[in-house]
């Protein structure tokens, strides 16, 4: 705990780290380069997984297989669900914003291994590319983002094998990021600072990171055992050689139930700041969320075999997986009921950053419900692997993830780049994401309660309307990316100067210049000990004017 | 792989105590290394959990031969047990500023370890089956050959250090005993997962 | 309160879910109705809470002052930590308690297909396995057995009653029916969705899946998982049949072996 980092007159920049624009190209060490990095390349990824999802959603205009080939059509499901898991949502949620904000919010000038970190980023588009290049070199995998085997050893070698690389190497990535940030929260806090006075999402990705420790492990051994039985021809998950299928899944799925708590508790996190500076109130409740974030971690551990209901699961195991499944839901609870509370009373400003964190907390909800419905058995063996589970992961990786990716970066930008995206164009992002989402995930509830299974290129005639309903949907969220990327390419360059601190937050990142020094601060980092110390005090407050809600008294 | 992070954490310039040495200790690297420790734990816990998982409930299939000897097992289990003894006395020397002692202890360390890295290979030589025989078969390989090789890169791991640390003012030594330190705690480690791995595969 | 009744209202009366044609269906129904009723309370509710409070507590111009400095209520937590608990609580047992009356707590292995079960080969048991109670209802008639292989893409319904191999799956009505079934090369699940039931069918652990189907007609079979290029036409469809017709039926494939094949 002696990192102080005293004053250093000269910024000891790295011998040999390029300045300006090509930095971003470069191995540099500095966290918010990095962090940047891993925001663009993800966000490069997300357009091509985007694009996948509007081939695959055209393909489903019609119940017939036509637009593309039916095993075209699995290569393209398949890599949509790898690229916008493993290269858009884990790298921008935890790497991006992670690296960006974590060294700030412990008072650090940058992270406990800068290189192992700079190491982590490159892994990712290598590893990124040759996933999309397998598609049109060799032909990609084709039996989905989980690679049940023994489809995906009877299916062609070549683009399986490039898709386990491809997941290792981006599984190596997290869980260098994770030992990383774990480092960085525990060791590096400047001193003073103590862990329950830290802004909730180093809380959160203190969290995510020993997810990602504990589990990724355990995929990259699963997955060596399935590129053995691909290339080796051993009969781990062979059927027809003693192995078993369902062994996979156990292990497939103890990494990657995690992988949904990877994806959205650093969601939670963000949440968590953007919501209080907006508000201009306290985040309620902050002992129960971090309680409930730890509660999170240990019951997402355990809670994987609900993936597995309808695959011959012992009923004892059923049985304790429901129960600890639908557990999750208390801890979640709280930190809606905690968030929901930060909001009351506050005075809310609407900007693109609340709407999408609002946006996030309507949509997560759904699913989070639909959640635990699915957690129950004997409603899960009707809907399990139908587009049901499609509409509730979107709910919970898009509406939940997604839109706090967005929310964060209206609420970052002017920080990171120092001039202020345009509001208008972000409330019409906000308008046409939410809608478009809603509309495009919202009937998949119904066509999967209704018999229409997932992963599947034709349906029946009566799902038609619905699907088409649903294409259009997708075609708003499209659209919706416009916006978007006008505003933020523009804003670059026209945007309004966005001073050091434009929301008038307290967290430390705001209490430097727009955008930061190289070394995070001229001079001492500062300690913040009350991140959300906002709001006038109940006692100041006119009695007369105020209602008898507002004056739900707290401890301090 | 795990060699990365002395080389990076040695760059790393924001460690503003990097050359400081004294009672506290400013680098993290133990700390990451020990997080990378539980990382790789997670990934033998997991080939642990499907051997035992496939020995529950997948019976042998009929004809097929799954059958280990005991000795060459036990005499690997001692040979890495005092190679972990002989390491901790190297790393004590070093502290003594005693580096020839503290060299021949590396070099029994690393004899033990090529001493267990052939043994094992005589194992696998007389063993009645192969990799793609049986599903036991492939899972006994498959552990015993990812444990092998981090062995290797243990034995890899002391010999660099033993070359490192050849004079009192080279690279590893007693101001600088994280290399040794790292590579010690790597090789208890190693050695930890053979012990688990000698109870699970070999005596149940 | 309002939100209660609405909540209950619209989970009992607005039905999202095709009709149910089997013993357990309504059983599914039921459960189907109470969480959607819980759900659309929560919902609704954190729904409104949000849209108020952006109404109400938004920023006006001009207004620069704070919000409220509370930082916390601890019996507000406990309150809204113990009461979705307990919902939680009470979903999971009433879930498990709708699981046991369709039939799922069967314990695996129970091989009381004897005459066809190989001693060293473990049978799983999927919902609505045979010593169950709605079959005990219909006490005294045996389940009709039906034998189903999976593979790439299409279901087989090899019927051992008769010794004959159909591609599409007939079932007496308000019999029970155990299916045996089997896959050859990769996994499929087997769904009807008015049924309500979805089992997966893993190759090298024969699975036993038994139903009793109560409404005629005919339903399609669906594959619900990820089985090649082919899975979305891997489809078959089962026709409930009065017993009659499918005394009829049987006959007439018996004469006719392998007739649909």
């Amino acid at each position: 705990m002696t990192i102080t980092a005293p004053q250093k007159t000269a910024p000891a920049s790295p011998s040999l780290q390029p300045t300006g624009w090509l930095r971003y190209l470069s191995f540099s060490v500095d966290h918010k380069v990095i962090g940047l990095q891993y925001l663009v390349c993800g966000f490069a990824f997300y357009l091509i997984g985007g694009a996948m999802a509007g081939a695959i959603r055209t393909e489903l205009l019609s119940p017939v297989s036509d637009f593309m080939a039916r095993d075209v059509y699995n290569q393209i499901l398949t890599l949509h669900g790898t690229v916008m898991i493993f290269l858009w949502i884990v790298p921008v949620v935890n790497g991006a914003f992670g690296n960006y904000l974590i060294p700030f919010y412990v008072g650090a000038r940058d992270m406990a291994y800068p290189r192992l970190n700079a190491v982590a980023f490159w892994l990712i588009p290598p590893a990124g590319l040759m996933l999309i290049s397998s598609y049109f070199i060799t032909g990609a995998a084709q039996s989905g983002w989980t690679a049940y085997p023994p489809l995906s050893i009877t299916t062609p070698a070549t683009g399986q094998i490039i898709w386990i690389l491809s997941v290792l190497l981006l599984g190596g990535s997290s869980i260098f990021g994770g030992i990383n940030f774990i480092a960085t929260i525990l060791k590096l806090r400047r001193p003073g600072l103590k862990l329950m006075q830290l802004p909730m999402y180093c809380w959160a990705m203190l969290g995510t990171s020993i997810l990602v420790v504990l589990s990724t492990p355990v995929l990259a051994g699963t997955l060596i055992m399935l590129s053995f039985d691909i290339v080796a021809h051993t009969g781990f998950f062979n059927p027809g050689m003693g192995g078993n299928v369902v062994v996979y899944q156990h292990l497939f799925w103890f990494y990657s139930h995690p992988a949904v708590y990877i994806m959205v508790l650093p969601a939670f996190g963000l949440v968590s700041e953007i919501l209080p500076v907006h508000c201009r109130k306290p985040l309620f409740g902050y002992t129960t969320m971090v309680y409930s974030i730890m509660a999170i971690v240990v019951l997402g551990l355990v809670v994987w075999a609900h993936h597995m209901f309808t695959s011959g699961t012992p009923p004892w195991m059923r049985l304790f997986f429901t129960i600890a499944t639908a557990f999750i839901a208390v801890p979640t609870g709280i930190k809606f009921f905690n968030w929901l509370a930060t909001l009351w009373g506050g005075r809310i400003s609407l900007n693109s950053a609340v709407l999408f964190s609002c946006g996030f907390i309507v949509n997560f909800v759904l699913g989070g419900i639909t959640g635990v419905a699915l957690a129950q058995v004997p409603f899960d063996v009707h809907v399990h692997d139908t587009y049901f589970v499609v509409a509730h992961f979107h709910y919970i990786v898009y509406g939940g993830s997604v839109f706090v990716i967005f929310a964060s970066i209206y609420h970052w930008y002017p920080k990171i780049i120092g001039r202020m995206l345009d509001e208008h164009l972000g409330r019409l992002h906000f308008l046409l994401t939410f809608v478009g989402f809603n509309l495009c995930f919202a009937p998949q509830h119904w066509l999967g309660l209704n018999g229409m299974p997932r992963r599947v290129a034709e349906y029946d005639p009566q799902f038609e309307l619905v699907n088409q309903i649903s294409s259009a949907g997708a075609l708003l969220m499209a659209i919706s990316t416009l916006p978007f990327l006008w505003n933020v390419i523009a804003s670059a360059f026209f945007g309004a100067i966005a001073g050091d601190n434009p929301w008038r937050a307290l967290t430390p990142e705001w209490l430097t210049s727009s955008p930061p020094p190289v070394e995070n601060w001229k001079g001492d980092p500062p300690l913040v000990t009350h991140p959300y110390g906002y709001g006038t005090p109940a006692d100041e407050i006119d009695l007369n004017s105020a209602s008898g809600s507002d004056l739900w008294r707290s401890g301090q | 792989m795990t060699s990365l992070t002395p080389q990076n954490a040695q760059l790393d310039h924001i460690d503003d105590h990097g050359a400081e040495h004294g009672a506290e200790h400013p680098d993290h690297r133990m700390f990451g290394l020990a997080a990378f420790l539980v990382a790789d734990a997670m990934t033998f816990a997991g080939f642990f959990a499907a051997y035992l998982t496939f020995k529950a409930v997948n019976p042998l299939m009929p004809g097929a031969i799954y059958e280990l000897e005991l000795p060459l097992p036990t005499l690997n289990t001692i040979l890495l047990l005092v190679s972990s003894a002989t390491f901790h006395r190297a790393g004590v020397n070093l502290r003594r500023q005693n580096n020839e002692r503290c060299r021949l202890w590396l070099m029994l360390t690393a004899g033990l370890g090529l001493a267990f890295l052939a043994s094992q290979m005589v194992e696998y030589f007389t063993l009645p089956f192969g990799l793609t025989d049986n599903l036991y078969a492939s899972t006994f390989y498959a552990l015993t050959g990812f444990h092998g090789l981090h062995v290797t890169l243990g034995t890899l791991m002391i010999l660099i250090v033993w070359w490192q640390c050849r004079t009192p003012s080279g690279r590893v030594s007693a101001s600088n005993h994280f290399p040794l330190e790292a590579a010690e705690l790597y090789w208890h480690f190693v050695d930890g997962i053979w012990v688990i791995l000698f109870v699970i595969l070999y005596l149940i | 309160m309002l939100l209660v009744l609405g909540g209950l209202w619209i989970g009992q009366n607005i039905n999202l879910l095709p009709v149910d044609a089997s013993a357990n269906a309504p059983i599914y129904d039921e459960l189907f109705r109470v969480l959607f009723s819980i759900g659309t309370i929560l919902f609704v509710g954190i729904v409104g809470l949000i849209l108020f409070s952006l109404v109400r507590f938004r920023r006006r111009p001009g207004q620069l002052g704070d919000g409220l400095a509370l930082e916390g209520n601890l019996p507000l937590e406990v309150f809204w930590t113990a009461v979705p608990a307990i919902v939680v609580l009470f979903v999971g047992l009433y879930s498990y308690d709708i699981y046991e009356r369709m039939g799922g707590m069967v314990p695996l292995g129970h091989g009381n297909h004897g005459s066809e079960t190989v001693a060293d080969q473990r049978v799983w048991g999927g919902i609505g396995s045979t010593q169950d109670s709605q079959t005990a209802t219909t006490a005294g008639i045996p389940p009709f057995p039906i034998e189903v292989t999976a593979m790439q893409f299409a279901f087989l319904f090899h019927y051992p009653d008769g010794d004959f191999i159909s591609g599409e799956m007939h079932v007496p009505v308000d019999r029970p029916v155990s299916l045996r079934m089997e896959a050859k090369d990769v996994i499929h699940a087997f769904w009807i969705p008015e049924f309500r039931l979805k089992q997966d069918v893993i190759p090298g652990q024969p699975t036993v899946l038994d139903f009793t189907p109560t409404r005629t007609g005919s339903y399609s079979i669906v594959c619900a998982e990820l089985c090649g290029p082919y899975h979305g036409g891997m489809r078959s469809s089962v026709v409930v049949d009065s017993a009659d017709d499918f005394d009829t039926w049987l006959q007439s494939n018996r004469k006719l072996p392998a007739a649909e094949a």
